[in-house]
Formats: structure tokens, C-alpha cells, sequence
């Protein structure tokens, strides 16, 4: 059978586009009524008083939640999902209460007329590397160590090198703004007890593990249903403080599914969001090229209330060989909100500051920025000394260049202009770890129909899991894939990891391919109605042995106007190494997109936290920019034929985030080949150029 | 967003009388404004009243050629109109470089002449404003100044107009014309608009109770070419870091005519009156487009945040101006 690399088209996409797939929000359930939520207006401090009868008076309004009323949590250890237990005020946006009412309408209003007096404290929410409270956390996000040596970087660096480079890089502040904000019905069943929630969730075992403890629930007296999911990014990896305060407002009303959309401006302030980061970087070269030593020292913010820093320093580990390597990683504590996973969470800033500095290195020797990286491409992981699985990233960089007509590049900056556009060619490398979580289980059941149902708790957060998995169980359990009926999107059905961190359909595939096996094994081919297990995915010794990563190369045309430095790409092409590929329709659609978030970091982006106030104050789409259709032109992504038998026994490797990682130097590398101005933080703006544009 | 009282207006006369009656109401005709304010609280009128059927929607060119637009045309079909194309190309480009299909297929004439700054401040209800909030203070001046004012600010308000279009009808002289309890008045749209000063709610000159029902403007200039240039961050949908509307009427290798307003620099269309001087009679070089920059712009103050605007409108006029004659 040979579902797998067949593009299949989604099986979710009839009742997508005609408007019956239910999202969160959009679940029929009875009676429900509408949460809006209090947030705080200070960024630090603590709250004195909340009046709350004008709310509590207006017809309608059935709760007003407050620190003084609200159910009291029984795990507080989560900073994150604490809320409403003191009258604590940590970050500017923080939820401090709510109102729930008969309609949307009237919550809104009801929550505008509560006042709120504050004990205002001074807060500090301005991100710098000299921050005197800057520490070195104990782990950095991934569980990865936080600072790495061998050799000697710093004699290295202290004598003069025949090529270096010596720069900070910048990421600002961004959120991940899903098309469907997040939201949430929570109903409580109080007989049960049960509490069900329809959530817009990346995991829903993830929220019923981090949540029940928190509400002082069992895990099965939670249950999570999230059939469909538009988009996530990270911001839905874990459930965040709204799922809570739904949660508390159910207890308190029975009976009543209360429904919490996140407005869009409300995304800005507490679902999680990438902490701006700041990095030195630092390498050393021979005259060919050769680099004898890598530092990347990274900083990234983080919230008082609850560590996470960004692993912005670690794809420097293993990208390239260098005898004499050091990474590390500063934590800033500021009165922000919680930073969370956003869109390769550590290599899509780390990346952009490395392959920024490759670019860099490679005008520093006068050495073609492919040739730089083929000379310094390490034969094994330089981080552990482990074999590659499968590294194919000069493979992609050549091919990239063959298609993309690479050879047409000046090497020399700001010197091809057609009409009023300075033009210009980037490259960036890039590589994304490979990821399996272990947990994931799979019941398999042959049905008096002749179909096989197939059933974990996976989240589609609109990247095609409704479709790749089908075609898995399909190949594995020889039938086509009309003879399956996935079943996925609730924690009722067995448990399955998160969709994120590119390990989605390598965790769950991997576990539907060892059931089926199993199935196979104990009922055949033929199996009698009825027939049933469930089983989950043996470890994988290879991810021990072998260094597992998926690899890309981006290369970018971009277009200057010559008078106002309006930047524009015109072309765009990304080839990745992914092992094989399920479902090449949605893959394609997955890198492609990971390509626009790139062009989007490197152009567009930039949450800006006023430090007066303390929040986002370009909380909309509006102010916050995205690319539009107009900004995508031809644009692609292809892939090398490729099979990872090391990686997961479908042969593939994660391919959900390595769009991203890289994409966003090559932007600022073909910026550089257009005008010969280097910006080093993100994004860039006609601003950056303007200077360096040629007199008129 | 706090309950209202919704009316729809059966004719003008009538909706001004509503209007002079109702201290607290609004007028609704697109909504691509006011609907996003009253869902913010940045508005919260006790009654809208509902222009949008008014048949105030023609495009007609009279006898001396002057064109009278209804204050409901839809700001695409303006832009799509033969007469707009043919004759008042800036105006065209000005309009579809703003918003996205959807607005525009929406917005008014008379309700995009309204539109209300996008500053950051003034849309956030938990932040100071004198323009949303008279006296509470201007938080933009020491805040996030990316696209704020860098002419005729005032040090109550340095907040920016977000129309492309009303900077074309700025440069166009065209003419407002609105109707209040005793009749028709006509306002030139470069006076339409005002300057912050002391009064930064105020965005224009339109009374309380009056209604604008229609646009007009002056005859083409024959023999002119005109365009407009908008510079904004990405390919569509963004509001100008600045823009210009500019005209030119060229005779026997000297400039006759010439008509130039800019956008996103100050609270209100900018009419580059210095730079207009200093090209009448001049000859069309670069040199020429040079100076008049310096002409308008010695006078502009940057935000600390928004340095960059200086150079930048003075690159996009001499830009702007150079493809007109080129």
C-alpha cells in the first residue's frame, strides 16, 4: 500500500470551507452563557478594590468573579495559571476577574463597569542585556542545558583571527495570533463531577494534565474536545490563565457552559508570545573560511511570575563544526506576561542571528556564503560527537541554488538595480531538531462497516493531522485510506502528545504504526468485527544513537525601492530535508507557510511594549503587522526524496517548523546583497535603509 | 460596546434634525470606523443614525465640468468611476491604496473624509488621550511614535490623519459640501481638516449637527498629470508612513500648475504650500524638486521614533515628482 506520499486532499476540508467543522467557540451546547474578562491596568502593584455592583446590577450579569469570590485553586505552582488567588498584580493585561452574563454583549459592558483602585508599584518592563537581575536559569526551554564549552573560545578570540565577526542580533517581542484566537466553553457537570471543555488547544491530555491539578480534579473528571483547531503556533501548546478562569466560572455555574473567546486584543496579553531576544554573536576564521571558534551568547526576557527563556543559543551547538565552541543563555525577569512557545521557539531567533553571521563571515573572507557553509559542514553532531541520521543541508543548500539561480548573484552589494528597485539574493541555512514525545497511545477497532477506527487524542491545529494520519494507518494497516475512520481531538480518547515542536505526526504516527502492526499481528488481515486494541510506540533506541534533525535551505530575492527603501520579495524558495514526506499537498502548505512567518519576522513583526504603560500597544492587526497577499508572490517549497529509517518507522522527520527557522536571515542576507546595509535586529523597516539608499 | 438607540435617517433634512436634536448621536454610513470604536468604547453614541440608504451615491459631472460625488459613493466604486480615471487619476490611485477590497466596498466618501486617527493611544481606552479624553494628556509624545506627526504638531496631540483619499482631494481642491439646519455650506477640504492646537478632538470643522452629503471637485486642469504615491510598510492594507498626492502642469519647460499635499505627517492633509511656491515658474529638475523639499520640510520636527520620516517625505516628493515629469 502506498497512501503514504499521495496527496491526498484534506479530509477536513469540505467541512472546513463550508463552515461546519466546529472550532471551539462554535460547539452547540445548551444554555450557554458569555465570559468577558477583567484584566489589570497596572504592570505591577496590587488591587485594593473592585467594585462591582454597577456590574452585578445590570440585568443579565449571573457572576462577577473577583480575587474575594473566586474558587480557590489547589495547585498554585504555575504562575502562569494562578490568577485571581491574591490581589497580586504582576504584568499590565493580567486577568484579575470576570464577568459572565446571558450575553456577550452584556458581559462586555458589565466588565466596564467595574472599578478597579490600584497600589501601583514601579515596574520595569524594558528588555536589556546590562539588566542588573539578568541570571543564567537552570535550564533553558526543552529541558536543553544552558550554557555548553569545549576548547577555548575566549584565547581564540583574544588574538587576532584572519576573518571574525563580532555582532548582536536582535528579535523583538511577537505573538502568534492564530486566525481563531483562542477560546474556550467550559461546562460543569457537578454530579459527576466532570468538567468538559470545548478548547482551542495544541493537546487536549496536555490541558487535562496541567489543568486538573490545578482545579483539584482527577484527570478523568476533566475531559478536553478540539476536532479542529485554527492554528496555534506554540500560543496553544499548554492552556493558559483564560482556560482557568473559564474553568472557575463553570464551577460556579453549573449547568451553564460558559463560552470565553479571547478578543483579538486580549491575544497580546496573556496566551504566550516569543520574549525578545538579544544575541552576541561571535566566530573566528582562517582565511578559508575555516572557523576555529563559535560563541553565541543569548538573552532572551522572562516574566517574574514564571521562568521560560528561549533556547535562542542552542541551535548554535551543532550547526557548524568548529574545534572550539561556547554557547549560553541570560534570563532578564521583567513585569511582562509569561513568554511561551512561538514558531520554533529557540531557532527561529537563534537561527536568524547565525545564519545572519555566516552571511557575515562570508563577506569577511570574500568567500560565496555557500561555499562558506560547505567548508564548515560538521561530518558529526559537534554537540555530541553522535553520527547525523541523515544531514542533507549542502544537498539543499545545492539544489536551492541550481533552482533559484543562485549563480546570478553579484557577490558585491549594491550593485544590480533595475528601474527604481535595488535587487538583491540571500541564503540562509537551517535545521530543526527531531522530535518524538513519548506517551502517545492508539486503540485500533474493526467495525461491523469494514472500516478500522483508529483513535488518539491528537489535535489538527489546521496543519493536516486529519489527513496524515489516515494515510499512516492506511499504509499500516494495508487498506486505503477510505476504509479508515480517524478518530482524534479528545481527551476522552486514548492519550496522545502535543501538536507542536514539529513532533506531532512522528509521535502519533509512530504509535498508530505499532498498533497496527500489533493489530495485524493478533487479528490478520481479516480481522472479525469487533476486534480491538490499543497499543503505543516502543522507545526508539536511534534517537539515542543518531543526532535527528530535519535541515532546509531558503533563498530569497528581495526588491528595494531605490527612493523610499520600501522593502518587497518577489521570490522565495525553501529545500528541505524532512525525510519522507506523508502528504506532499499538506506538507507544501506547511513549509510555505513556515516561509511567510519568516518573511513575516524578518519585515513585519514586532509586538511594541511601551514601558511607561507595560502592555502591547500595537494590539491589533491593524498595527501589527502580518504579510498580506500582496507580499507573497511566487513563493515555494520543495523537498529532497529522502527516507529516515532512524527517525520514525514511516521513514519521515518533523517538517512543521523548519519553514520558519532560517528563513527570516535569508530576508536580511538578499536585504544586505541589494543595498550593503547590514541590520542586525529584527524586523527591518524602510527606516534601516533609508540612509543607505544612493542620493537621488 | 454599550447599548444605543438605532435609527435609519429617510432623508438628509430629516437625519440633520435628528442629529440637532440628539447631542449623543452618530452617523453611520460604512461603519469601517465607528464600528470598530464602539466595539473598542472609543465611541459610545446614545443613537446612531443610519445614513447608509440615503441615494446620496451618484458620481455627476456638471456643465463647467466641475464633479459632484455623493457622500455615500463607496470608496471602490469612486475609484472604478470613468470620470475619476480619466480625469483626477490621483484621486484614483489614493483610493485604492487604501484599506483593502472589503473596506473599500464599504467606506463612504463622506465617511472616509471622517476617519479617525489610527494612533495607538487614542484607540486604547487604559491609556491617556486628549483627543479621546481632553486633558487626560497625550501619551503618544514619549511613546510609540512610528507613525505620528512630524508637521504642525501640537504639544497636546501629535497623532496623524490615516486618509489616502482626503490628501488627494486636499491637493485637488476639492470642496466639501455639508448640510446643516439652515442649509448647504461648502468648505474647501484643505480647510476641513484642522490642526490639533489646543482642541485635538476636534478633527474637523464640521458642526455637530451638520452632515456631509457630497463632494465636489474643480474642473481638470488641462494639460496636467497628477498621481499619487503612498509608502507604507507592506504591499497592501497598511496605513501611509507618509504619502503624496502631487500635480503638475508643465509649459514651455517651466512648471504653471502645481498642486502637492502630503499624508501621514500631520494631524491633518498636509498642503505643501511652501514646496507648491517654490516650483511655480521653476524648471522641472531634480534640483528644483530638491529645494521646494527643503521649502516645506524646514519647518518639521521629528518625534524621537519617527526621525525617519524627514528624509523619507522628501525622498518620496522628489521621487513623486521626477515620475511626473519623466
Amino acid at each position: 500500500m502506498n497512501a503514504i506520499g499521495t496527496s491526498l486532499p484534506r479530509i477536513d476540508g469540505q467541512a472546513k470551507v463550508t463552515g461546519t467543522a466546529r472550532y471551539a467557540y462554535e460547539h452547540p451546547v445548551a444554555d450557554p452563557v458569555h465570559l468577558f474578562p477583567i484584566t489589570a491596568e497596572v504592570a505591577r502593584g496590587r488591587v485594593t478594590h473592585m467594585e462591582t455592583e454597577g456590574a452585578e446590577a445590570l440585568p443579565g450579569v449571573l457572576l462577577v468573579l473577583t480575587p474575594d469570590n473566586a474558587p480557590r485553586l489547589a495547585d498554585t505552582s504555575d504562575g502562569d495559571l494562578t490568577i485571581l488567588q491574591t490581589t497580586d498584580v504582576s504584568y499590565r493585561g493580567q486577568l484579575i476577574g470576570a464577568v459572565v452574563a446571558e450575553t456577550p454583549e452584556i458581559a462586555r459592558q458589565a466588565a466596564g463597569l467595574v472599578s478597579v483602585r490600584y497600589d501601583e508599584q514601579d515596574h520595569d518592563t524594558g528588555f536589556r542585556v546590562d539588566h542588573p537581575q539578568a541570571y543564567r536559569p537552570e535550564s533553558v526551554n526543552g529541558g536543553y542545558a544552558t550554557t555548553t564549552d569545549a576548547g577555548d573560545t575566549e584565547s581564540l578570540f583574544a588574538r587576532p583571527a584572519d576573518a571574525s565577526v563580532d555582532h548582536w542580533y536582535s528579535t523583538p517581542e511577537e505573538h502568534n495570533n492564530p486566525m481563531e484566537p483562542h477560546a474556550v466553553i467550559a461546562l460543569w457537570d457537578s454530579t459527576e463531577p466532570l468538567l468538559t471543555m470545548y478548547d482551542s488547544t495544541q493537546s487536549t491530555h496536555g490541558v487535562v494534565s496541567a489543568l486538573a491539578p490545578v482545579l483539584g480534579l482527577e484527570r478523568d473528571q476533566m475531559r478536553v474536545i478540539a476536532p479542529h483547531v485554527g492554528g496555534g503556533f506554540g500560543s496553544k501548546g499548554s492552556p493558559h490563565s483564560h482556560d482557568v478562569l473559564a474553568a472557575m466560572a463553570a464551577m460556579r455555574l453549573p449547568g451553564r457552559p460558559v463560552k470565553f473567546a479571547v478578543t483579538r486584543r486580549h491575544m497580546f496579553a496573556f496566551v504566550g508570545y516569543r520574549a525578545r531576544t538579544a544575541s552576541h554573536v561571535r566566530i573566528a576564521a582562517d582565511h578559508r573560511g575555516h572557523i576555529t571558534a563559535l560563541a553565541h551568547d543569548a538573552f532572551a526576557q522572562t516574566a517574574r511570575v514564571k521562568e521560560y527563556v528561549e533556547q535562542a543559543a542552542v541551535p548554535a551547538r551543532s550547526m557548524y563544526a568548529s574545534p572550539n565552541r561556547h554557547t549560553d543563555h541570560h534570563a532578564v525577569p521583567l513585569d511582562v506576561p509569561v513568554p511561551y512557545w512561538m514558531r520554533a521557539p529557540g531557532e527561529a531567533p537563534g537561527m536568524f542571528a547565525g545564519e545572519v553571521a555566516m552571511d557575515e563571515l562570508a563577506a569577511e573572507c570574500g568567500i560565496d556564503p555557500i561555499e562558506l557553509r560547505v567548508r564548515n559542514e560538521p561530518l558529526s553532531d559537534p554537540e555530541t560527537g553522535k553520527p547525523w541520521s541523515s544531514r542533507r543541508v549542502l544537498d539543499c543548500l545545492h539544489e536551492g541554488a541550481r533552482r533559484f539561480g543562485w549563480d546570478t548573484r553579484s557577490a558585491s552589494p549594491a550593485s544590480r538595480r533595475e528601474g527604481n528597485s535595488l535587487i538583491g539574493i540571500g541564503v540562509a541555512g537551517a535545521a530543526y531538531p527531531h522530535m518524538v514525545m513519548p506517551g502517545t497511545e492508539v486503540s485500533i477497532g474493526f467495525g461491523d462497516n469494514g472500516r478500522y477506527s483508529v483513535r488518539t487524542g491528537a489535535a489538527d491545529i489546521g496543519t493536516g493531522a486529519w489527513t496524515t494520519l489516515t494515510l499512516i494507518a492506511a499504509d499500516a494497516l494495508g487498506c486505503p485510506p477510505e476504509q479508515i475512520a480517524l478518530e482524534i481531538g479528545d481527551s476522552a480518547l486514548p492519550n496522545a502528545t502535543v501538536a507542536g515542536g514539529s513532533s506531532g505526526t512522528s509521535s502519533w504516527g509512530s504509535a498508530i504504526v505499532t498498533a497496527a502492526h500489533q493489530f495485524r499481528a493478533r487479528f490478520g488481515d481479516d480481522p472479525p468485527p469487533g476486534a480491538e486494541l490499543t497499543a503505543h510506540a516502543p522507545d526508539n533506541p536511534d534517537l539515542e544513537k543518531y543526532t535527528i534533525s530535519s535541515f532546509g535551505a531558503h533563498f530569497v530575492e528581495v526588491r528595494v525601492d531605490v527612493d523610499t527603501g520600501e522593502i518587497r520579495i518577489p521570490r522565495m524558495l525553501g529545500v528541505f530535508s524532512v525525510g519522507r514526506v506523508i502528504n506532499p499537498r499538506t506538507v507544501r502548505s506547511q513549509l510555505i507557510g513556515g516561509m511567510i512567518f519568516g518573511v513575516s519576522m524578518a519585515l513585519h513583526e514586532e509586538s511594541v511594549r511601551d514601558p511607561r504603560f507595560g502592555h502591547v500597544v500595537t494590539h491589533d492587526l491593524a498595527e501589527y503587522h502580518i504579510p498580506v497577499h500582496a507580499d507573497i508572490a511566487e513563493i515555494d517549497a520543495t523537498w529532497l526524496d529522502d527516507t529516515d529509517e532512524h527517525a520514525t518507522p514511516m521513514g519521515s522527520r518533523g517538517a512543521g517548523e523548519i519553514g520558519i527557522v532560517g528563513s527570516a536571515a535569508a530576508v536580511v542576507n538578499a536585504i544586505y546583497n541589494a543595498t550593503g546595509v547590514r541590520v542586525r535586529d529584527l524586523p527591518v523597516r524602510l527606516d534601516d535603509l533609508l540612509t543607505g539608499l544612493p542620493a537621488q | 460596546m454599550i447599548p444605543f438607540r438605532y435609527e435609519r435617517a429617510t432623508d438628509a433634512p430629516s437625519a440633520v434634525v435628528t442629529l440637532r436634536e440628539n447631542p449623543g448621536a452618530k452617523v453611520l454610513a460604512g461603519g469601517t470606523n465607528l464600528v470598530d470604536h464602539l466595539k473598542l468604547c472609543v465611541a459610545t453614541p446614545e443613537l446612531l443614525i443610519d445614513i447608509s440608504r440615503l441615494p446620496l451615491d451618484t458620481v455627476d459631472t456638471w456643465g463647467d465640468g466641475t464633479v459632484r460625488i455623493g457622500a455615500n459613493v463607496r470608496n471602490s466604486d469612486l475609484a472604478a468611476h470613468p470620470a475619476i480615471r480619466r480625469g483626477y487619476p490621483m484621486l484614483a490611485r489614493a483610493l485604492l491604496s487604501g484599506a483593502s477590497p472589503q473596506l473599500r466596498n464599504l467606506a463612504t466618501t463622506g465617511g472616509n473624509l471622517l476617519q479617525r486617527t489610527r494612533c495607538v493611544y487614542f484607540q486604547d481606552l487604559s491609556t491617556p488621550c486628549n483627543k479621546r479624553n481632553p486633558g487626560s494628556g497625550c501619551s503618544a509624545i514619549g511613546g510609540y511614535t512610528r507613525y505620528h506627526a512630524i508637521l504642525g504638531a501640537s504639544e497636546h496631540c501629535v497623532a496623524t490623519h490615516p486618509s489616502d483619499m482626503a490628501v488627494a482631494l486636499t491637493a485637488l481642491d476639492a470642496t466639501v459640501v455639508a448640510l446643516g439646519p439652515n442649509g448647504e455650506r461648502r468648505i474647501p477640504v484643505p480647510e476641513f481638516h484642522r490642526l490639533a492646537g489646543d482642541e485635538p478632538d476636534r478633527d474637523t470643522v464640521l458642526e455637530r449637527d451638520e452632515l456631509i452629503v457630497a463632494v465636489e471637485l474643480p474642473p481638470v486642469v488641462p494639460g496636467a498629470v497628477s498621481t499619487y504615491r503612498k509608502v507604507r510598510d507592506r504591499a497592501s492594507y497598511a496605513f501611509a508612513l507618509v504619502s503624496v498626492a502631487a500635480e503638475l502642469r508643465i509649459g514651455d519647460g517651466t512648471i504653471r500648475d502645481v498642486r502637492i499635499a502630503f499624508g501621514g505627517v500631520a494631524h491633518k492633509p498636509w498642503r505643501a504650500v511652501g514646496a507648491e511656491h517654490s516650483l511655480l515658474g521653476a524648471e522641472p529638475t531634480l534640483r528644483a524638486f530638491s529645494a521646494a523639499a527643503d521649502a516645506e520640510l524646514s519647518a518639521a520636527r521629528a518625534l524621537p521614533g519617527n526621525e525617519y520620516k524627514i528624509p523619507l517625505i522628501r525622498r518620496t516628493l522628489v521621487a513623486t515628482l521626477r515620475e511626473l515629469v519623466e
